[in-house]
């Protein structure tokens, strides 16, 4: 039996191996410069990624501003203020929910909420759809993490005199700082593959834009275009836009994995 | 009063009010987090009324989904819904019980870390990889070495017949289950190996003191003693395998029928909703999907609220 526990662990191995393999053998030859310096060509031309990979960047960027702030408040609510409140425990169980709720949901109810009262597709639908996916995984990380402070460390700030948030602030946020910064990484791990919550908030643009009002490319909802066309050139596109998303998630994780790890040996 | 005393007292006023800002500033975010889910629920409810009062309940046991006669039905996407995710959890439990079994008892402890964070990092890949992977490399190798092979196997066995069927196109239910296995397998194996984490040490200690094998400690002592903890990993997992997208939508071939055999293409609800929802015209379609994402919202959200309840039992907070 203990044998097939090896094997069990060897196949996770094995597909992880397959997968990155195959990414690597389709997505390597298209990795041109051109892909990081040309548009989204129309289909039998080469061209590139760059107002698709512009495109994520500016949803990602707006998305970790607009969620983060909001995560770090609600995690501190749940660890500091309100530690042994009822709230604090419906908040948990409603943030894990969230944490884990299908993303095509929020795509959904962004679609329902600002695209259909607005009348059209746009950049900030979209960022508002990932910044939903943010704030579960930063206020997970910030209330774990503001809990691990220890609690001597917010008495002896108490026992100088100084007022809670102030505690909060210099003591409490300043011991959990890497790990905070630990949960945005993964946030932004999380959102920089979504697709799903963009294909009917952001939609997807041919073009350079940059206009927050109109849609908008990303490089997921792009790959997803092109790999399910019949024009090679686009296919070979997706398979390298896979690989620089898959590539940038895996560092983004790796980093973030860095990160705790210090912490822990200290 | 002194001139010091005054205005010390003005500072600690000043203090007092900034402190009760930021307290309700913080329990506002939280608030809002409830609102969201609220939220969620409250806005897929009214996009899915014009479509849920036009068909009433019928519309969960319809099959028939004809966008040009404006008939709805959600049969065909809840059976490939389920039948997928079952797939995918009947593959993704026994192998991921394993890793986590190797990596908490049997892996050599220098190499625990390394392989631990591989396959957490299957996790992280973003769904939309194992579409293309599936649609490019698994789906061709499906349709010509493992369907042919599994049909000629099977075509005089009754049942089995019926089940592994047709033609072999690689895409369909079967080859979307496998992918969401792949992709599944990761959560439910970090969750179980935390919660074989939290057996203490003396309860082992003293199974392999009485002279017991690593094999019959684990059976007999390490998964009786989590099993409430790991029936929450294989709920998440679960969870994720219901609300899937891109994963299946690449692969599952988007056809509104059910076919009993496994190799035939369906459709799930979560890739109708995304293969569709752009192209939907007229009200009556749209909101046909959104109650199909109402009906995917309340699926998960009961699976995930059991899961969250039975890891609350075990004390283990999952990170997935």
């Amino acid at each position: 039996m203990m044998g097939l526990c090896v094997a069990a662990a060897l196949i996770g191995l094995a597909w992880l191996a397959l997968i990155l393999g195959a990414l690597l053998w389709n997505g390597l030859s298209g990795l041109v410069p051109a892909v990081f310096t040309h548009m989204t060509p129309p289909p039998g031309e080469a061209g590139g990624l760059l107002n698709a990979i512009a495109g994520s960047v500016v949803m990602t960027v707006i998305a970790v501003i607009v969620g983060t702030p909001i995560g770090i408040l609600a995690g501190t609510y749940m660890a500091e203020y309100g530690r042994f409140s009822r709230l604090t425990i419906v908040v948990r169980f409603i943030n894990d929910i969230l944490l884990s709720a299908p993303s095509i949901i929020v795509g959904l109810f962004v679609y329902v909420l600002m695209v259909k009262p607005m009348g059209h597709f746009s950049a900030v639908a979209g960022s508002v759809a990932l910044a939903i996916l943010v704030i579960p995984v930063v206020v997970r990380t910030t209330e774990d993490m503001l809990n691990l402070v220890p609690n001597a460390l917010r008495e002896a700030g108490t026992a100088i005199g100084a007022p809670r948030w102030v505690v909060i602030r210099s003591v409490a946020y300043r011991a959990a700082l890497s790990s905070i910064i630990t949960g945005v990484l993964l946030a932004v791990a999380r959102i920089s593959g979504e697709t799903a919550p963009l294909l009917f908030t952001a939609l997807n643009n041919q073009f350079w834009s940059v206009d927050l009002n109109a849609p908008i490319a990303s490089l997921p909802v792009t790959i997803f275009q092109f790999a399910l066309s019949p024009y090679a050139e686009w296919q070979q596109l997706a398979w390298t836009g896979a690989l620089i998303i898959t590539f940038a998630v895996l560092l983004l994780s790796i980093v973030a994995r860095a990160l705790t790890v210090r912490r822990e040996d200290r | 009063m002194t001139a010091p005393a005054v205005a010390r007292d003005a500072r600690v006023r000043r203090f007092a009010l900034t402190d009760s800002l930021f307290h309700a500033l913080t329990r506002a975010a939280a608030i809002l987090v409830l609102l969201l889910l609220g939220g969620v629920a409250v806005s897929l409810f009214l996009g899915a009324w014009p479509a849920l009062s036009h068909f009433g309940p019928a519309f969960l046991v319809t099959e028939s989904w004809n966008p040009v006669r404006e008939k709805f039905g959600a049969l065909a996407p809840i059976y490939g819904t389920l039948v997928t995710s079952a797939i995918a959890i009947l593959i993704a439990v026994p192998i991921g019980i394993g890793i986590a079994i190797f990596l908490t008892e049997l892996c050599p402890r220098p190499l625990r870390r390394p392989i631990g964070m591989a396959v957490e990092l299957l996790a992280g890949i973003p769904s939309i990889i194992y579409g293309i992977w599936g649609l490019f490399v698994f789906a061709p190798f499906m349709q010509t070495v493992v369907q042919p092979f599994v049909i000629g196997l099977f075509h005089d066995v009754p049942g089995l017949s019926a089940l592994f069927a047709g033609p072999p196109y690689g895409i369909g239910i079967l080859t979307s289950g496998l992918i969401l296995a792949i992709m599944v397998l990761p959560f439910i194996s970090s969750i179980t190996r935390d919660v074989f984490d939290t057996v203490p040490a003396m309860l082992k200690e003293s199974a392999y003191g009485i002279g017991c094998t690593t094999w019959e400690v684990t059976r007999r002592v390490v998964i009786p003693y989590t099993r409430v903890g790991i029936m929450g990993g294989v709920m998440l997992g679960l969870g994720r395998a219901l609300g899937e997208t891109m994963a299946v939508t690449f692969v599952i071939g988007n056809a509104h029928r059910i076919h009993a055999s496994l190799f035939a293409p369906g459709t799930t609800i979560s890739a109708s909703i995304a293969n569709e929802f752009t192209e939907a015209v007229g009200d009556l379609y749209t909101s046909s999907l959104v109650a199909l994402g109402l009906i995917l919202f309340v699926i998960t959200f009961l699976i995930l609220a059991a899961a969250r309840l039975m890891l609350l039992r075990t004390g283990h907070k999952a990170g997935a």
